[in-house]
């Protein structure tokens, strides 16, 4: 191939690659606010069922807090809080923590605690356990998940936050042993902790308003 | 490979040298993404867009498009189609984005797109690329949408369900026939039987069409 060829068809690569770009980042253009307003849309919809029957003010996601690994919650990664509060008082959290020993990988949790330490709501963010077994863990495919609303740390004993198989308390799912005892492993480690650092929990400043702290900082020097 | 008429091309996608029946060609995503009707048909549709767009481009630069440089270029056009469409899915249609995840973007992975840029659109028009494109891209929707239909009937006893996830509204739940059905339908077995099932009664289908067309034919040109 000559030295003539090869830099046509480069040249031709590089045009085809530009326009390309060019297509998608016009695309970008036009869908970006969409896509941030649907994600924001989708976090709040998907947070709130965890907080049934606590009342509070502004939107969930506004205080949000995240407990950088490692930490004492379940889970490898990164956990996030959001705290919500009613006229200035703390009145429940909800934590998004991962328990790591499900049958098919990971399962993201969500778990909401009222101040007392009393369970307002759990719902299963992620899994791949498996469909029709280990996925009645879901709200939508079973109540399972409901038996845990109004329970806490002394109902019942922490030694109690087990399967009925295992000689706790709560109910199995028929051919999934595995996905609930992680998550009922990870309720309880989340609980623990809460009772533990409820007062640092509640009074770190939410991330949002830490980041605008230090923007101010920057903007004055 | 004869170019033929529009209509003729749409048959050939459809029904002769269908993608996933005849080619077994995007069987990853078909396989995957079959357990409900609504999965199929919005994976379905991306699909037929991709593949009608990248073939109307190919076919529209073939002139510029030499022999060394065209893998490439195919990737380029086709990952870029392919991010534009998602996009567009996680901005007007959320639900089924978060219900098709990885496939959406592992459309560029799909053989048959870059094969339809291949073998057809870089030798021929823009306007007979466009027909196999369609042809091919509705063929896929349909072994998906039926695929889709048959293992959500039996894996979940309902037809058409969260069909919301497409059309927007209030979540729907289909015709509900029984609560809960034969989970191996749902399950990767499920998918190999249906597809396994859809070529047996594609060839079948053939097999009785050619057996009463020879019939039909005068005894002289009969052949065994």
């Amino acid at each position: 191939m000559s030295e003539r060829s090869v830099l046509k068809s480069g040249l031709t690569l590089a045009a085809i690659a530009a326009v390309c770009t060019a297509m998608v980042a016009a695309t970008y253009q036009v869908t970006e606010d969409q896509i941030a307003a649907n994600e924001q849309a989708w976090l709040e919809q998907s947070l709130e069922p965890a907080l049934s029957g606590v009342f509070f003010e502004g939107s969930v996601t506004e205080s949000m807090l995240v407990i950088p690994a490692p930490h004492e919650l379940p889970g490898p990664d990164d956990a996030i809080i959001y705290r919500v509060y009613s006229e200035g008082e703390p009145v429940a959290a909800l934590f998004a923590v991962t328990a790591r020993d499900g049958y098919a990988g990971p399962i993201r949790i969500l778990l909401g605690v009222q101040y007392d330490g009393t369970v307002t709501g759990v719902r299963i963010l992620e899994h791949r356990e498996t469909p029709g077994l280990g996925d009645k863990i879901v709200s939508s495919r079973s109540d399972w998940v409901f038996q845990f609303d109004g329970r806490s740390l002394t109902d019942p004993e922490p030694a109690s936050w087990a399967l009925k198989v295992d000689g706790g308390e709560f109910d199995q799912l028929t051919g999934a042993s595995v996905t609930p005892r992680a998550i009922i492993k990870a309720m309880r480690d989340t609980l623990i902790y809460f009772e533990a650092n409820r007062d640092t929990v509640f009074a770190s400043p939410p991330a949002s308003e830490a980041a605008a702290e230090t923007d101010a900082g920057d903007d004055t020097i | 490979m004869s170019s033929g008429g529009f209509l003729d091309r749409l048959q050939v996608g459809l029904w002769k040298d269908n993608p996933g029946l005849v080619q077994l060609l995007g069987l990853c995503p078909l396989l995957a993404v079959t357990s409900s009707f609504v999965n199929g048909l919005g994976l379905g549709i991306a699909t037929l867009f991709v593949l009608s767009l990248s073939n109307v481009l190919v076919s529209a630069t073939r002139r510029w498009i030499t022999s060394e440089i065209r893998i490439p270029i195919y990737v380029l056009i086709i990952a870029s189609l392919v991010t534009c469409i998602e996009l567009v899915f996680k901005a007007w249609f959320p639900s089924l984005d978060r219900s098709l995840g990885i496939f959406i973007p592992l459309i560029v992975t799909n053989c048959a797109i870059v094969a339809r840029a291949e073998v057809f659109a870089s030798r021929n028009s823009v306007r007979s690329s466009l027909a196999d494109g369609i042809g091919m891209g509705l063929g896929f929707t349909l072994l998906l949408v039926a695929i889709g239909m048959f293992r959500e009937l039996l894996g979940q006893g309902t037809i058409l369900a969260r069909l919301d996830m497409l059309f927007g509204g209030d979540a729907t739940a289909g015709l509900v026939l029984v609560d809960g059905g034969w989970l191996l339908a749902i399950l990767p077995p499920g998918a190999f039987f249906s597809l396994a099932l859809a070529i047996a009664i594609k060839n079948a289908v053939d097999r009785r069409r050619s057996v009463t067309r020879r019939a039909s034919m005068p005894r002289s040109l009969r052949r065994s």
